[in-house]
């Protein structure tokens, strides 16, 4: 059966829900999440509708973003067990209809979010795209070990497009929303990074545990980790949320750091022993969640 | 020879319906954003 598809490969249009797959729908959760709380948390309030279409913009935005990386690292994810199965490696549709797919959802995306909010934020949107498609995937992920550094900010900047569309500006609060995510996503990627290494090193991508070592790789993590919790308790004493976020905050960047110094504190080599990687890893997403939720409560029970 | 075939069709049928459904949403989605932005100017 397998080997008849497979041989069949080139006559056989792809199924839909490969094309769903192009997009990372899993990864999306968080960006449509934190692109939410961004609206949220804006002064100004969307009609419904256009806070649906903003939210869903933001969300294709991120799909042919993910699409277009795929189109581009066809070959990188062939190399690793995690990827191996996706669309392109697998063989279950051709790269051009990966690329015609991603460059259409993205003018699709951008124009839906000019129409419905406003040009800013589509401008806003597009940069984040050609970011995440440009930088990140073409020119950095594959020269630099500080690749996850600059991937974050291509994850970053969902909460600044939402409040973008709402407003139809950017101040200090979505900037610092960014910076958030920014100094996030290197704790969060590079735990995980250590107890998958073996897949960054078959397909010689440089992650930091590759490059550098377990012990560095935990050093970068703890670093990361301060600069992130000031950014996530900054809004507090700025006046931009209130004590709600901040204890919600500090408590939660308090539990991170002392994850992270366990993972410092951590010497194994053997991912089997890595339980602290793993559980700042599980932590990291559930901070997120929790932060974002947090600002979006204080802004609409006291703000 | 008629299997292969049997399967194209039937990956063209689905990804018709697929796009026809989205197409569907995509003009419900126009009307009602255009019925927001009317009402919100006024």
């Amino acid at each position: 059966m397998n080997s008849v598809t497979a041989t069949a490969d080139i006559a056989v249009p792809a199924d839909w829900r490969d094309f769903v797959a192009l997009t990372k729908p899993r990864v999306m959760t968080l960006v449509v999440f934190t692109g939410l709380a961004g609206m949220l948390a804006a002064p100004v309030q969307l009609h419904p509708v256009l806070a649906f279409t903003a939210i869903l913009c933001i969300a294709l935005g991120a799909g042919a973003a993910a699409a277009l990386n795929m189109w581009y690292e066809a070959d990188l994810d062939a190399l690793m067990k995690r990827t191996r199965n996706r669309p392109l490696p697998a063989g279950r549709m051709d790269r051009q209809t990966a690329l015609h797919f991603g460059v259409g959802l993205s003018f699709f995306s951008v124009l839906l979010m000019g129409v419905a909010t406003n040009w800013f934020a589509a401008g806003v949107l597009a940069v984040s795209i050609l970011f995440y498609v440009l930088v990140y995937t073409v020119w950095l992920k594959r020269r630099t070990p500080q690749n996850i550094v600059i991937g974050g900010a291509a994850g970053a900047f969902p909460p600044v497009i939402g409040w973008a569309a709402a407003t139809g500006d950017v101040t200090l609060l979505p900037l610092l929303l960014f910076t958030l995510i920014f100094l996030w996503t290197p704790p969060h990627f590079w735990a995980l990074s250590l107890f998958v290494r073996s897949d960054y090193a078959a397909a010689g991508v440089p992650m930091l545990p590759v490059v550098s070592g377990p012990t560095v790789t935990r050093q970068q993590i703890a670093l990361y980790t301060l600069p992130m919790a000031a950014a996530a308790l900054a809004p507090w004493p700025l006046g931009l949320a209130g004590p709600l976020y901040g204890i919600a905050a500090a408590v939660l960047s308090a539990v991170f750091v002392l994850l992270s110094l366990q993972v410092l504190a951590n010497r194994a080599t053997d991912p089997a022993e890595m339980k602290p990687e793993k559980r700042l890893f599980a932590f990291s997403i559930l901070y997120l969640f929790a932060v974002f939720g947090a600002l979006v409560f204080d802004h609409w029970l006291i703000g | 020879m008629s299997k292969p075939d049997d399967e194209v069709r039937r990956r063209q049928r689905s990804r018709a319906l697929v796009m026809a459904l989205a197409l569907a949403a995509f003009v419900l989605l126009l009307y009602f954003i255009t019925i927001a932005r009317i009402s919100g100017q006024s």
